[in-house]
């Protein structure tokens, strides 16, 4: 087992280092002299200019530059705003916590949701529910989500008036960051109401992240339980007389759950991609929106060491996967000697 | 369909004819009614491109001052004159998704057909050369995917500047270690059969190898992946659109359409909808239509 998971975290090391590179490279692909955009519109004279690029250290060669720079990564120094001048990785984890809220939350939906009507229809194969779910799940896997969401503002909020239109919570409360997750920390405040305030402004954002979740779960929920179903095991299980619904609660779900399982862990890029959008149309204050006001300020410190945590996050999550499945079948364990 | 009814009426007489491998595939694929859908969706949507000039009322551009944020017909002050209603300038929505359909389907072919072309070259040379430059290669596409693709093109876009152009680029770049792994993949399951073999010991170049012989034995998978990266081009570009990188207004792109309906959302719901709503029929066709072609094309599910 160690060996496993020593192999597997061997394999993401040389993808992390191109990951850096790629960061690297983007701060100097970028538009513009690095210089110029920290020193931002006042402008300054050639000797500061020059001063400056030596204490950035941008007048030694390439090589030099990017040892400097993965050192720097090393001891967690992932350089400053040129905007707010607070370090990279401090703006990160006070925004994570947000993003991270909103991410499971949606994911749980998606389970929720998901994983039973994926039996469902599996167990109805072609029956119309069958039919009718595999047609709405193809609708929302091709579901444009920014759109979705401003369809759900439009009826919700606009209409209805149930849900707020952005933000985490009501400006009304002021709750003690303890956790950064304001769902736990406005219970733990004596805030009366902050709880669900807090709750409404998550509805709306969860659902429109996991809308594609939920259409992938679903199908895949459908498929892997059709998979079993048709395994012999099954039928034995059936012909010594057991209930229909210990045959699939017992024997079938969980060999199906295996691979959704799986699909599941893979959804942290999907749900990354769909938080910046979600996160903009909702103005919900995490990663995804960070990232993209970053480009339009051209805050590129903070784009460049945002991708870059972003990328190292996403990594850890699918080794995590990775490791679970392994513990969770064995062939894929001892398969790989 | 012609082929089916042909083999109905060929096999009394007792003459049954093996199908022809297109009226195979096409047998397959009419069997799945969504598929058809979605390739009729497609006709439909690609028709309305390529006459956008002949059906459109207006240009996608002009400004009726007189006729702002003005209802679908069917809603009270509507008019006929502007089917689905107008935008916050005057514009008329009916020509602007029109247009915008072109444009749709043009980032479509452009994003397939760069990221297929360099692709598919990657994978072959991979999958011939093996050592170094198969791992420095998949190394490269495992970096790549190693970022959410949304993320990824933003960088990309965020170095080259926001326009339609780079948005396309960025996508193309994004999308493209999928079709390298694939060819790749199917390449070396190919070289080791032996009618390659057969062809290398009579003396066939790796040129020849490559897009003669092994090629045309693994395009099956890559037509299903195509088909699928034309709704992934359509909904990155929009996606990329609506937030500000990608096509720039005026242009009818629909995410951008979107970007600047934004703020009307309680006053007119149309200028929302119909933008949105023509991105999700087109993407659920492309979709639709890859479901269909991977079922028809793939020897494992035929019975």
């Amino acid at each position: 087992m160690f060996r496993f998971i020593l192999t597997r975290f061997s394999l993401i090391i040389p993808t992390f280092i191109g990951v850096t590179l790629l960061t690297f490279a983007l701060i100097r692909l970028v538009p513009g002299d690095p210089v110029e955009l920290m020193a931002g519109e006042r402008g300054i004279s050639p000797e500061r200019h020059a001063e400056l690029r030596a204490a950035m250290g941008l007048d030694k060669p390439l090589m030099v530059q990017y040892g400097t720079y993965i050192a720097d990564v090393v001891r967690g120094d992932l350089g400053q705003s040129v905007v707010t001048r607070t370090p990279v990785l401090d703006e990160f984890l006070t925004l994570f916590p947000a993003t991270i809220e909103l991410s499971v939350c949606a994911i749980l939906f998606a389970m929720i949701i998901g994983l039973p009507l994926g039996i469902i229809a599996a167990v109805k194969r072609g029956s119309v529910f069958d039919h009718s779910l595999m047609g709405i799940s193809l609708t929302g896997y091709s579901m444009p989500i920014f759109w979705w969401a401003l369809l759900l503002i439009l009826l919700f909020s606009v209409n209805l008036g149930w849900t707020p239109v952005s933000g985490r919570i009501s400006v009304m409360y002021w709750v003690e960051p303890v956790t950064g997750f304001l769902l736990i920390d406005s219970l733990l405040s004596d805030e009366a109401g902050a709880f669900s305030s807090a709750l409404s402004h998550l509805i709306l954002p969860a659902i429109v992240l996991g809308t594609v979740p939920l259409a992938v779960i679903a199908r895949m929920t459908r498929s892997s339980m059709l998979e079993v179903l048709g395994e012999d095991y099954i039928r034995t299980a059936r012909a010594k007389g057991l209930a229909p619904f210990r045959v699939i609660a017992q024997h079938a779900l969980r060999n199906a759950l295996i691979p959704v399982v799986t699909v599941i862990g893979l959804q942290v890029g999907v749900l990354f991609a769909g938080a910046i959008l979600t996160e903009t149309i909702f103005a919900w204050p995490g990663i995804g929106k960070w990232l993209i006001e970053s480009v339009s300020r051209r805050d590129y410190p903070v784009l460049q060491g945002g991708v870059l945590l972003v990328a190292a996050v996403i990594m850890l999550v699918n080794l995590l996967v990775d490791l679970t499945y392994g513990i969770l079948n064995p062939r894929i364990r001892h398969g790989g000697h | 369909m012609t082929v089916e009814s042909q083999i109905d009426a060929a096999a009394p007489a007792g003459t049954p004819r093996p199908p022809s491998p297109l009226g195979e595939f096409w047998h397959y694929f009419a069997q799945n009614k969504g598929a058809v859908a979605g390739l009729v969706v497609i006709v439909i949507v690609s028709l309305a491109a390529i006459l956008a000039d002949l059906i459109s009322p207006y240009s996608p551009i002009e400004q009726f001052r007189d006729a702002i944020l003005q209802p679908p017909f069917w809603e009270e002050g509507g008019s006929l004159a502007f089917p689905l209603g107008t935008d916050d300038v005057g514009r008329d929505i009916f020509s602007r998704i029109i247009h915008g359909a072109r444009l749709s389907l043009l980032i479509g072919v452009i994003v397939v057909t760069l990221s297929l072309a360099i692709g598919v070259i990657l994978g072959l040379i991979a999958g011939f050369a093996r050592g170094v430059t198969d791992v420095a290669i998949m190394r490269l596409c495992d970096i790549m995917l190693a970022l959410p693709s949304l993320l990824l093109a933003i960088v990309i876009v965020a170095i080259l500047g926001p326009s339609l152009t780079n948005a396309m680029i960025a996508i193309s770049l994004v999308v493209l270690p999928h079709y390298t792994r694939l060819t790749r993949a199917a390449v070396i399951t190919e070289l080791s059969k032996d009618y390659v073999v057969a062809s290398k010991v009579s003396g066939a170049g790796v040129m020849r190898l490559m897009f003669i012989t092994v090629l045309p034995n693994c395009t099956a998978p890559l037509i299903v992946q195509a088909t699928l990266g034309f709704s992934t081009a359509i909904l990155d570009a929009a996606a990329l659109g609506f937030l500000g990188l990608g096509a720039q207004p005026p242009t009818p792109e629909w995410g951008s359409m979107l970007a600047s309906a934004r703020e009307f959302v309680s006053r007119a719901w149309w200028v929302v909808t119909f933008p949105g709503l023509a991105i999700l029929i087109t993407v659920l066709a492309f979709n639709l239509l890859g479901d269909g072609l991977r079922d028809a094309l793939d020897p494992k599910l035929k019975r």
